[in-house]
């Protein structure tokens, strides 16, 4: 039983906060401590590049859960504390208040951080952000106000790099894009959707330039003037930096769980030392749809992992299977993705008829749907979900046919 | 200024009040049971699935079509469903009931 019990959990975020409330639901009697070293009640990350940049919304308005809702599921949550140390031997957590927490069950939610490339001069540069936590969003929001000028530059044409793009523009930023690959969004999409996008921002009057390497950054009466591999160079009041994350995984190595690209764990999220988890971004698991071990930076993964470790420490014998779904909203757009496009074979696009920036995009590998990239078409989203998760043969020749309407009935084959 | 109660899958009924932001930030911060909003409100999740009373759905009214889609992910999809993250909270809804609707 578990009355006497006590479960760790590291980081109050989308997994942390969502698996402590999980585990109270599932009937865990014991105590829950939940700790992050971010002093902020644990709030959605997502809006941090898009609505909360550009609202005026206190940080409150974005909280994952109430104050009273950790209260009423006594979940004892302890902000702006972070773990030092674990000992493995006698299940105890050192924080740096001084004090130590012991566990029976812990559970690693520690996620990720910005990667600060060592380019020379960063260092010292000027209002130099990455856009991760609430504090960093605060520091952008600040220097937004306070410079005259705003010129930004962005350094990575990732997901974050483009919504924080569309985000800035919307404020009166001038923005420039620097992409160190040949086409932006390299490592997560397929080249139509980053031609898309592209011309997306161009159209916004951004400047996203490509095979551009960033090499050293200069500053001077506060101003920044980043240079490229190529000679050329940028004027910068304001960089923003999201060139990808790097898992915080120290602690779990600490007490000898394994690390590939990310904490490994099994399929009930279990890592390989006993009563010890890992779930969201830093978790590095096995997905059975796609059949190979996978990270995950999404929501989704949080939450549904967070599911799953509640049940498997509760005794239940849950396994974590699901098709993995994303979101990015930037400007009017709306980019709804599911499933992995990894390994696709065939591509077939769906423009919908008179509608430019409505369209979809579906990946084969051979007969079989992997992921479907959505653009102002939850429809296509949709039916795209049903298809993966019930494996179906789609007939493409329809699907291509925008006066073919986009129904189930009508896509599959015959 | 709106009042709107919820009825939760326990048949629990909860009153709350609110003037601004979405029926779904409402719902969460007061604790209704079932309404999670995982995606933070930008009509992505689906986690956030009510049952207008139907004498109420005027009030509320329609979903856009991005939330009509949505909703087709859903089991216990009716005629009277929304996701009350795209429900604007207002002097306009005041007084309306929702059924919380946990997949």
């Amino acid at each position: 039983m578990s009355e006497n019990k006590s479960c760790v959990v590291i980081g109050a975020s989308h997994a942390g906060v969502n698996f402590a409330f999980s585990l109270r639901k599932a009937g865990w009697k014991g105590e829950i401590h939940l700790f992050d070293s971010d002093p902020v009640l644990p709030y959605h990350r997502p809006p941090l590049s898009k609505a909360y940049l550009t609202s005026d919304n206190p940080i409150e308005s974005n909280a994952l859960k109430s104050q009273e809702a950790y209260n009423l599921a006594e979940i004892k949550l302890n902000l702006g504390v972070k773990v030092t140390a674990l000992d493995k031997d006698s299940k105890i957590a050192s924080l740096n208040n001084g004090t130590s927490q012991a566990y029976d069950k812990l559970v690693i939610a520690t996620g990720a951080s910005p990667i600060i490339p060592p380019i020379p001069g960063i260092e010292s540069a000027q209002h130099l952000y990455p856009l991760r936590t609430a504090k960093d969003v605060t520091n952008i929001k600040s220097a937004m106000q306070t410079i005259s000028e705003k010129r930004v530059v962005i350094i990575g044409a990732g997901y974050i790099g483009l919504e924080t793009a569309a985000s800035l523009k919307k404020l009166g930023a001038t923005v420039t894009i620097l992409e160190r690959e040949e086409r932006i969004l390299q490592r997560v999409t397929s080249p139509v959707m980053s031609e898309f996008f592209q011309k997306l921002h161009t159209d916004h009057d951004v400047d996203v330039l490509t095979s551009k390497n960033v090499s050293a950054i200069e500053t001077s009466d506060g101003v920044n003037t980043v240079k490229c591999a190529d000679g050329s160079e940028y004027t910068a009041d304001i960089i923003i930096v999201g060139v990808g994350v790097r898992v915080n995984s120290k602690l779990a190595e600490s007490i000898g769980v394994t690390i590939e690209n990310g904490i490994k764990v099994d399929e009930t999220t279990e890592t390989n030392v006993e009563s010890v988890y890992a779930i969201g971004d830093c978790s590095f698991h096995y997905n059975p749809r796609y059949d190979r071990f996978i990270r995950l930076e999404s929501v989704q993964n949080a939450v549904d992992q967070a599911k799953v470790t509640a049940a498997a420490i509760c005794d239940k014998s849950p396994v974590y299977d699901t098709i993995p779904w994303f979101w990015s909203d930037q400007y009017d757009i709306k980019l709804q993705m599911v499933g992995l496009s990894e390994g696709y074979t065939d591509i077939v696009v769906r423009q919908e008829e008179g509608e430019e920036t409505k369209f979809s995009v579906w990946y084969f590998k051979d007969k079989e749907l992997l992921a479907v990239d959505a653009v102002n078409n939850a429809k296509a989203y949709v039916i795209g979900t049903k298809f993966i998760k019930k494996p179906s043969i789609v007939d493409k020749e329809q699907l291509k046919d925008p006066s073919v309407l986009l129904k189930p009935a009508n896509l599959l084959k015959k | 200024m709106a009042k709107i109660t919820f009825i939760t899958a326990d048949n629990e009924e909860v009153i709350v009040e609110g003037t601004q932001g979405s029926v779904m930030e409402l719902a969460v911060q007061n604790n209704i049971k079932g309404i999670d909003g995982d995606c933070g409100g930008v009509c992505s999740c689906a986690t956030c699935h009510v049952h207008v009373n139907e004498s109420d759905f005027e009030k509320v009214g329609e979903p856009s079509e991005i939330e009509a889609d949505m909703l087709e992910l859903e089991d216990e999809v009716s005629e009277y469903s929304r996701l009350c993250c795209q429900i604007k909270v207002s002097d306009a809804i005041d007084g309306i009931t929702l059924k919380v609707i946990e997949e």
